[in-house]
């Protein structure tokens, strides 16, 4: 099966997509990154539906950028699935198919096999609006997958669900990508769908790529504050010399591995411990910080400070009305040098 | 296409839809009593006229005007018969002069006139043909031959009474490719070159001499169209419309109908 | 009498047909093809609302017309020529009638979802198997509606018929014509043609409606 390598550039006014995407046959690729990142341009482009201004577009090493959609052999979910209202579910399966001329009676009954086998025998006959949100989306994959198509596009396919259906749902797609024999690019801004669904994800922002790696990688180095934010850690910039990190004007933090040049540094904001006065023993990092705002966190308390530098700290709801944490009151702040990873930016 | 045929276009196209535009004109100026503005009266003279009449009445009104600086007259020119129906339904007009006796009686039959209509004007048929009649057609009977497209007005309209008058004279039998609503339509067709003949009065194809021309024929002598003429019983403006009719039937006038082809009764 | 409703049913049905075929594709072009000049289509497609219906049939004669730009050479080549034939009827009442078309289907094909022909486009259609599968079902009741109205304005259509086709009874006289003589001949005839059109032309109306657009 085919792998994908697409240098994709599109430029709109005041906005430019360039961005290089691979992935390779049965490879689960998401694109991840805030709204407005071109993530959808980007689904587009590789759709053909949006023509490139730049760059390439290969398919198992065959140039298809210049092809018609039509003739592109790619299956595309798209967010709100787009399922031809007028047409009932089995139909609107067997419209790839019989655009491709399959003859009818064939499509039809390869269609309702595909139906049955996402648990949609029962509902083979009917339209669209008589679907529930699940059961369109599992309709709009199979749809997508009746063509055998050699790359398979996912716009935000579980960003029209319900907290309850997604999860469900979410499973249940891992399994069908799996089944994919080719490529499968994925456009989402739900950090949980692309780590759950993706082997690898591509993280998109103002139009060009900012990092790529799996799962696990990206959750520990974070290398631009939104995937900090979205991963929930502290990320900070900085020059080290050894364990020691200059990150903003002369504060140092004191880092778990030695390093040289310009890094990163990321902790967890749990790593952070807030006292009411100056910790005794004096450990390393440690330096006096304002309470900016307060915030729940699932059973935590996310507490936003200011100081040398800005930084969120979780704390216990006992540990917060102890130290009577509200907006403005002051604290020390440490953070355990084990805690704090750094790597080359 | 010259200017020239553009504005006969035009002319035809604003000729066409008369018929159905008809009472337009202002009776709120009527009414002036005859001692007002003395034995002629004052203020507007609606005349309703056939198609035919509209290049010597708009003559004959012109001079009527100058010599009656207090009366305003107003045309309505379209198909006799269109206008009949129009005085019949009440249309407030002074003055109607028709193309023939028969469309006058839809007049006078529903009481509508004042006194007996007087006939003021004879008119004649001819064959209308392009300039020059590149097809040849002298006869009658020429126009029944293969090809030859012909329009004629509809039966009920005072050219076509006479056009079948003629033809059913000379014996010819002949199927036009339209029947049109009123002798002008039909000329304008010859105009426009859409047909190849037309039978139209001889005072059309008079005034449209630049683009047609008019082939007499002897059948025309047995369907001569008497014009008559009469003022309205219900004229808002009474003193107006019998110093116009009166106007029509002066020497001055006869030789501006005359000039335009139309014979002395 | 008769002679003149079955020529005003059959040509206004015709005019109907020929501006679904032509006015829809036209539609779709004005709708989603961006082209240079579209506003001056739309501006020529929409002109026959504002120009008098006699206007717009002295227009028609100048070009297809026995010495017009497109009808001159119809005579001459083919020895035919549209003015006072049947033929020439329905183009008077389909030039008359198709703003009504386009305008309606124009309208629904902005109001319907683009992306459902990318969608089809995805699925291996082409242009024209994605318009005739997808979006022709989804604009149905503004074709619908759009022919009606389009039928309708044939139906009553006088002037551009009168002064392009002529009028004679059984090839060009319909139904709005024979009504204008008769009301130089007769008016109680006039007004009881007047009602035969009324009564015909709103049980079809309805008829229509029901069926094409009740349905959805």
């Amino acid at each position: 099966m085919s792998a994908l390598d697409a240098h994709l550039v599109v430029r709109r006014d005041g906005f430019t997509l360039d961005a290089e995407l691979r992935a390779a046959a049965g490879e689960v690729v998401a694109l991840l990154g805030p709204n407005g990142a071109g993530k959808t341009t980007a689904l587009r482009a590789l759709a053909g539906l949006v023509a490139l201004d730049d760059g390439h577009i290969e398919l198992g090493g065959e140039r298809i950028d210049g092809i018609a959609p039509e003739h592109r052999h790619i299956g595309v979910v798209f967010q709100d699935y787009l399922l031809f209202p007028h047409l009932s579910a089995l139909e609107n399966v067997a419209f790839g198919p019989r655009c491709r001329g399959v003859p009818r009676s064939r499509a039809r009954a390869q269609a309702a096999e595909l139906l049955a086998r996402v648990g949609l025998a029962g509902q083979a006959g009917r339209k669209p609006r008589q679907l529930s949100g699940g059961q369109a989306q599992r309709v709009a994959l199979v749809r997508a997958l009746a063509t055998g198509p050699r790359l398979l596009l996912l716009d935000e396919p579980l960003a029209a669900l319900d907290a309850r259906t997604r999860l469900d749902t979410r499973a249940h797609l891992r399994g069908h990508l799996a089944g994919h024999a080719g490529p499968t690019v994925l456009v989402t801004h739900d950090p949980l769908d692309a780590m759950m669904l993706a082997d690898r994800l591509v993280i998109l922002e103002h139009g060009r790529v900012v990092q790529t790696g799996d799962a696990a990688t990206i959750t520990s180095r974070p290398r631009t504050d939104y995937v900090a934010r979205l991963v929930g850690l502290n990320l900070y910039r900085g020059r080290a010399d050894g364990d020691l990190v200059r990150v903003a004007g002369d504060f140092t933090l004191t880092t778990a591995g030695p390093q040289h040049g310009d890094v990163f540094v990321a902790f967890p904001p749990a790593a952070v411990a807030l006292y009411a006065a100056r910790p005794e023993g004096s450990p390393r990092n440690t330096w006096p910080a304002t309470v900016a705002a307060v915030l729940r966190h699932g059973d935590a308390l996310r507490i936003e400070l200011t100081g040398p530098i800005t930084v969120a700290a979780d704390v216990t709801p006992a540990a917060a009305v102890q130290l009577g944490l509200e907006p403005g009151r002051p604290v020390w702040a440490s953070l355990k040098a084990t805690e704090a990873t750094s790597y080359p930016a | 296409m010259t200017a020239r045929r553009w504005a006969a276009v035009a002319a035809a196209a604003l000729l066409a839809t008369a018929g159905c535009a008809g009472g337009e004109n202002d009776a709120a100026g009527g009414g002036a009593s005859p001692g007002s503005g003395g034995a002629r009266g004052s203020g507007p003279v609606t005349v309703l006229a056939a198609a035919s009449l509209t290049e010597s009445f708009t003559a004959i009104g012109t001079r009527f005007e100058q010599l009656n600086p207090a009366l305003d007259v107003t045309f309505s020119f379209g198909g006799s018969s269109g206008l009949a129906q129009q005085i019949v339904s009440g249309a407030p007009a002074d003055v109607f002069a028709a193309a023939s006796p028969a469309t006058m009686r839809t007049v006078t039959d529903a009481g509508d006139a004042v006194g007996a209509p007087v006939t003021f004007a004879r008119n004649q048929l001819v064959i209308a043909v392009a300039k020059g009649n590149p097809r040849g057609l002298t006869s009658l009977s020429a126009l029944a031959g293969p090809g030859v497209k012909v329009a004629l007005c509809a039966e009920p309209v005072p050219c076509g009474a006479a056009a079948s008058k003629a033809l059913d004279a000379a014996g010819v039998r002949l199927t036009p490719v339209t029947l049109e609503q009123d002798v002008r339509a039909a000329l304008a067709k010859v105009k426009l070159g859409e047909v190849d003949a037309a039978l139209v009065y001889r005072t059309d194809a008079g005034a449209a001499a630049a683009d047609v021309d008019g082939v007499e024929f002897p059948e025309s002598a047995g369907a001569v169209n008497d014009y008559p003429i009469v003022a309205l019983r219900d004229a808002p403006n009474p003193a107006g419309a019998a110093a116009f009719v009166a106007f029509v039937r002066t020497p001055e006038a006869q030789q501006i109908l005359a000039d335009a082809g139309f014979r002395q009764p | 009498m008769l002679a003149a409703l079955r020529l005003s049913l059959l040509t206004a049905t015709l005019a109907t047909a020929a501006c679904l075929l032509l006015g829809v594709p036209l539609a779709w072009m004005l709708a989603r093809v961006p082209f240079r000049g579209r506003r001056l289509v739309r501006a020529l497609v929409t002109v026959p609302l504002v120009l008098p219906p006699v206007v717009g049939g002295v227009a028609l004669l100048l070009v297809f017309g026995r010495r017009g730009l497109v009808g001159g050479w119809l005579d001459a080549t083919f020895g035919f020529s549209l003015p006072f034939t049947t033929a020439g009827v329905v183009v008077a009442e389909a030039f008359v009638a198709m703003p009504f078309l386009v305008i309606s289907v124009e309208g629904a094909l902005r109001g319907a979802d683009a992306r459902y022909e990318e969608a089809a486009a995805t699925l291996g259609a082409s242009r024209w198997t994605a318009f005739r599968r997808v979006t022709l079902p989804l604009i149905g009741p503004g074709v619908a509606a759009g022919a009606v109205l389009c039928w309708a304005r044939a139906l009553g259509e006088f002037g551009a018929t009168i002064t392009f086709a002529g009028n004679f009874p059984g090839r060009t006289q319909t139904m709005p014509l024979a009504v204008y003589l008769a009301l130089e001949q007769d008016l109680d005839a006039a007004i009881v043609l007047s009602l035969l059109l009324l009564v015909v032309s709103v049980a079809i109306l309805a008829g229509l409606r029901d069926r094409w657009l009740g349905a959805t």
